[in-house]
C-alpha cells in the first residue's frame, strides 16, 4: 500500500481502517455478498485486528455486547444485508435496552438498486429506527471516517446504546483519497455530558441529613459511569443500605454488610421490605422498570424520592421524582461525597445516624433470608449455583470470574445465589430479556478476556437458541464454559403456568416424552461440536463434574439435569405490591 | 392542555420518520405536524401540536430531545408566540354566488386562487379557531376539496429586539 494520503483506499478498507483508528481489537463478522468488501479488507489487518466468526448474526451481536459489557468499551458487530441485518435486530433492541454500547455495521445492497427490492435487500435503518439509539445508511464513500466517529462516540458516550451502519456495496467499493482521517462530527443536537448543579445536590444532601429510613437503589447507570468505588464510599459515609437492580449487580459488593442485594419481583424480601419502608429513595442510575417496581403508584410510596440519571427522558417516566437530577451518576457521587467532606464531623458514627432502621433491617434479612428447600434425591438448580460459587470462591477465583446467562428461571437463581463483588463480571439480557443470549454473550466476554474463566450459567431452553456457536467457541479457541441447568422445560413459564393457570401446560415441554431419556442429547451435541460435555443427574457427581468442568482446556458444556418443579422465589407478581409476595 | 412544540433539527433524509415512528411507538398523540426548511439550510424546523398532561408533554418533549438528530426542542405555548395555520379550500359556487363568497374571504382575509365556472379556490391562514370558523361558514356552499398546512409558530421578537408585528 502507498501512501495513504495519496492512495486511492476502498470504502471498506477506509471502514476497517477508521475500526483500527477507534481502537477495535475484536469484531464479530458473518460474511455475505453484500459485506464481503468488508471481509476481503478485514482479512489484510488480521494482525491488529482480530475477526470472529459467529455462526449466526445474533450470536455475532449479543457476542459483540458480551465484549462491551465485560470491558466497557464498544462492541462491534458486522452481518451482510437483507436477512444477515434483520438477524441484528433482537441485538440492537436488547443493546438498547440495557444501554450497551455496540456498533453494528451491516452491509446494503448497492445505491443504483436500493428501493428496488434487489435480492437480500431490506430497509434495515427503516427497520431498526425504533431499536437503535442512532443509525445511518452511508450513500458516499467520503462520509465513511465521520459516520464511524460519530458511531463511536454516540454509542459510547452519555447513555450508551447501539448504532447501526449501512453501508452499501457500491460505496464499500468505490476507491477514493480520503485527506482527513478525524473529519468534525456533525452532531449539533447531542449533548451526552451531564453533569448536576451544586445546588441540587445540596437539596439531596439535606434530604439524607433529614432522612431517618434512607435506601439506595442502584442499577446499572453504576456500573456504566465506573461509579462503583465512589458508590461504596458514598454508602459507608453516610451508612444507608444498598438494594441492586439486575444490572445493578457487582456495583456495590454482595458481601458487603450494607448490601441487600437485589430488588424487585425476584429480589430478597428484606430489599423489598426496606424500599417499601424507607423515607428516602435515593435512585441512582436505574429506570425504575416493572420488573423492579410491581405495581408503579405503590412502589416506595411513603419515601421522597431522589433520581439521578444520565438520561433526562428517564426522570419522571415511570414515576415522578421529588428531586430529580440529570447527571452522570459518578459525577454525582463524587459532588456529593465532596458536599459530606464538608459538613461538620459528627462524632456518631454514620450507621448510628439512623440505627433503629439498620436494626429493623437486619431483622428482615434474619427471619426473611433467601432460602430453599434443599432435596438429597435431586440436584435442585438453586443449589447447583450455590456449589458452583462456593467452588469459585475456595479456589479463589471469584474475582476473575465472568458469568452470562440465558433469560428464565436459571437467570434468576444466578441473580440470587451466585454472588458478585465487582463490576462487569456479571452479564445478562435484561431489559429485552433475549432467550438464547448466554452463549454468545460468554464468547464475547471470553474473546476480550482470553485467561479468565467464563461461565455461561444456562438453560435447555435458551441454550438450543443460539447453541451452533459451540462451533465458535471451539474453532476460535473460546474455552467457555456453559453451566447447563436442564429441566427440560420452560422453566419460567412452566412457574407462571402453576401460579397463575392451574398448572396447564402451554407448549412449555421441550423433551420427547416422559418416559425417554432427557433430549435432546446435549452431550452428544457439544461433542459434535468438539467440547467437552458430560451430563449428570445425581447430587453426589455435581462438585466433581465442576471441577472437571473447571479444569478442562477447551469450552465444555456439563448437562445438569434438575427438576422442573422448582419456582423462583420470593416473586412479587407482576403489577403486584410487597404485601403480595410469595414466600413459598 | 393544548401545548405548541417547536423542534430544529437536522435536515437530513429519515429524520421526520424517525420523529414520527418514536411519536407513534410511545403513544403520543399528535394533532397537528408541520415540517419546513429555516433560513438554514441544514435546519428544519417541526412545530407540533399536542394535547396531553404536563407529564405526557414533558416524555414528548424528553423523547424528541433523545433523538440524536434533533438539536432543541422549545415549548412555545408558556411564551408570547404567533401561530399560523394555512388552509386551501374548493368550494362549490355558481355564478351568481360569487360575490357574496368573496365577501367572506375578504372579512376573514384570505384570497382567491382559482376560479371556475362552478367553483373557487380559496386561500387563507391565520390561527386555528379562525380557519374553522371559516369552514364552518363555507360547509353550506358545498366543501369539494380542502388542504391544510398544520400548524407553524414562532415566539415573538423580544421589544428592541427586530419587528415586533
Amino acid at each position: 500500500m502507498g501512501d495513504p494520503a495519496t492512495t486511492p483506499l476502498s470504502g471498506a478498507t477506509i471502514l476497517v481502517q477508521c475500526l483500527l483508528e477507534h481502537g477495535v481489537e475484536v469484531v464479530f463478522a458473518y460474511p455475505g455478498g453484500a459485506s464481503m468488501p468488508l471481509h476481503q479488507a478485514l482479512t489484510h489487518v488480521s494482525d491488529r485486528l482480530r475477526t470472529i466468526l459467529p455462526r449466526h448474526e445474533q450470536g455475532g451481536g449479543f457476542a459483540a455486547e458480551g465484549y462491551a459489557r465485560s470491558t466497557g468499551r464498544v462492541g462491534v458487530c458486522i452481518a451482510t444485508s437483507g436477512p444477515g441485518a434483520t438477524n441484528f435486530v433482537t441485538c440492537l433492541a436488547d443493546a438498547k435496552m440495557d444501554s450497551t454500547p455496540l456498533v453494528a455495521i451491516t452491509g446494503q445492497v448497492g445505491t443504483p438498486v436500493i428501493g428496488s427490492d434487489a435480492f437480500q435487500e431490506t430497509p434495515i435503518v427503516e427497520i431498526c429506527r425504533a431499536v437503535t439509539k442512532h443509525h445511518y445508511l452511508v450513500m458516499r464513500t467520503e462520509d465513511i471516517p465521520r459516520v464511524l466517529k460519530e458511531a463511536f462516540h454516540i454509542a459510547g458516550t452519555g447513555r450508551p446504546g447501539p448504532v447501526l451502519v449501512d453501508v452499501p456495496k457500491d460505496v464499500q467499493n468505490r476507491e477514493i483519497v480520503v485527506h482527513d482521517w478525524g473529519p468534525p462530527m456533525n452532531l449539533p443536537g447531542y449533548r451526552p455530558d451531564r453533569r448536576a448543579d451544586r445546588a441540587d445536590l445540596k437539596k439531596v444532601h439535606d434530604a439524607i441529613r433529614q432522612s431517618r429510613k434512607p435506601i439506595i437503589y442502584a442499577g446499572g447507570g453504576i456500573i456504566t459511569a465506573g461509579a462503583a468505588a465512589q458508590l461504596k464510599m458514598f454508602a459507608e459515609r453516610t451508612g444507608i443500605p444498598v438494594a441492586l437492580t439486575l444490572h445493578g449487580l457487582g456495583g456495590f459488593p454482595s458481601d458487603h454488610f450494607l448490601c441487600l442485594q437485589m430488588l424487585g419481583m425476584h429480589g430478597t424480601i428484606y430489599a423489598n421490605y426496606a424500599i417499601n419502608d424507607a423515607d428516602l429513595l435515593l435512585a441512582l442510575g436505574v429506570r425504575f422498570d416493572d420488573r423492579v417496581t410491581g405495581k408503579v403508584s405503590e412502589f416506595a410510596k411513603h419515601g421522597k424520592i431522589v433520581h439521578i440519571d444520565i438520561d433526562p427522558s428517564e426522570i419522571n417516566k415511570n414515576k415522578v421524582a421529588h428531586i430529580p437530577i440529570v447527571s452522570d451518576v459518578r459525577h454525582a457521587l463524587d459532588d456529593l461525597l465532596r458536599l459530606l467532606d464538608e459538613e461538620p464531623r459528627s462524632a456518631e458514627s454514620p450507621t448510628l445516624r439512623h440505627a433503629d432502621w439498620i436494626r429493623q433491617i437486619e431483622h428482615w434479612r434474619e427471619t426473611e433470608p433467601l432460602r430453599f428447600a434443599d432435596r438429597d434425591d435431586a440436584v435442585l438448580p438453586q443449589y447447583a449455583i450455590q456449589r458452583l460459587w462456593q467452588i469459585l470462591k475456595d479456589r479463589n477465583r471469584l474475582d476473575e470470574t465472568i458469568v452470562t446467562t440465558g433469560v428464565g428461571q436459571h437467570q434468576m437463581w444466578a441473580a440470587q445465589y451466585f454472588h458478585f463483588n465487582r463490576p462487569r463480571h456479571w452479564i445478562t439480557s435484561g431489559g429485552l430479556g433475549s432467550m438464547g443470549f448466554g452463549l454468545p454473550a460468554a464468547m464475547g466476554a471470553q474473546a476480550a478476556h482470553p485467561n479468565r474463566t467464563v461461565i455461561d450459567i444456562d438453560g435447555d431452553g435458551s441454550f438450543l437458541m443460539n447453541v451452533q456457536e459451540l462451533a465458535c467457541c471451539f474453532t476460535e479457541k473460546l474455552p467457555v464454559k456453559v453451566f447447563l441447568l436442564n429441566n427440560q422445560h420452560l422453566g419460567m413459564v412452566v412457574q407462571w403456568e402453576d401460579r397463575f393457570h392451574g398448572g396447564n401446560r402451554a407448549h412449555t415441554y421441550l423433551g420427547a416424552g416422559l418416559d425417554e431419556e432427557p433430549y435432546p442429547d446435549f452431550v452428544a451435541m457439544a461433542k459434535s461440536f468438539r467440547c467437552g460435555a458430560r451430563r449428570i443427574s445425581e447430587k453426589a457427581d455435581l462438585e466433581g463434574a465442576i471441577e472437571d468442568m473447571l479444569d478442562s482446556k477447551g469450552p465444555y458444556v456439563l448437562d445438569v439435569l434438575v427438576p422442573y418443579q422448582e419456582h423462583v422465589l420470593p416473586m412479587i407478581p407482576g403489577g403486584m405490591t410487597v404485601r403480595d409476595i410469595i414466600k413459598a | 392542555m393544548r401545548h405548541v412544540l417547536s423542534a430544529l433539527v437536522q435536515n437530513q433524509p429519515g429524520v421526520l420518520a424517525h420523529i414520527s415512528g418514536m411519536l407513534a411507538s410511545r403513544g403520543f398523540n399528535i394533532d397537528s405536524l408541520a415540517v419546513g426548511e429555516t433560513e438554514k439550510p441544514d435546519l428544519s424546523r417541526m412545530t407540533f401540536v399536542v394535547h396531553g398532561d404536563d407529564a405526557e408533554l414533558e416524555q414528548v418533549r424528553k423523547q424528541l430531545d433523545k433523538i440524536v438528530t434533533v438539536v432543541k426542542v422549545q415549548d412555545i405555548s408558556s411564551e408570547d408566540f404567533v401561530e399560523r395555520d394555512m388552509m386551501l379550500l374548493k368550494v362549490r359556487c355558481a355564478s351568481a354566488q360569487r360575490t357574496e363568497i368573496v365577501l367572506l374571504v375578504e372579512m376573514f382575509r384570505g384570497r382567491v386562487v382559482d376560479i371556475s365556472a362552478e367553483s373557487l379556490m380559496i386561500e387563507i391562514s391565520g390561527r386555528e379557531q379562525k380557519i374553522e370558523a371559516f369552514i364552518e361558514l363555507m360547509r353550506p356552499y358545498g366543501i369539494q376539496e380542502l388542504a391544510r398546512t398544520g400548524r407553524i409558530a414562532l415566539v415573538r421578537g423580544q421589544p428592541g429586539q427586530g419587528d415586533v408585528l
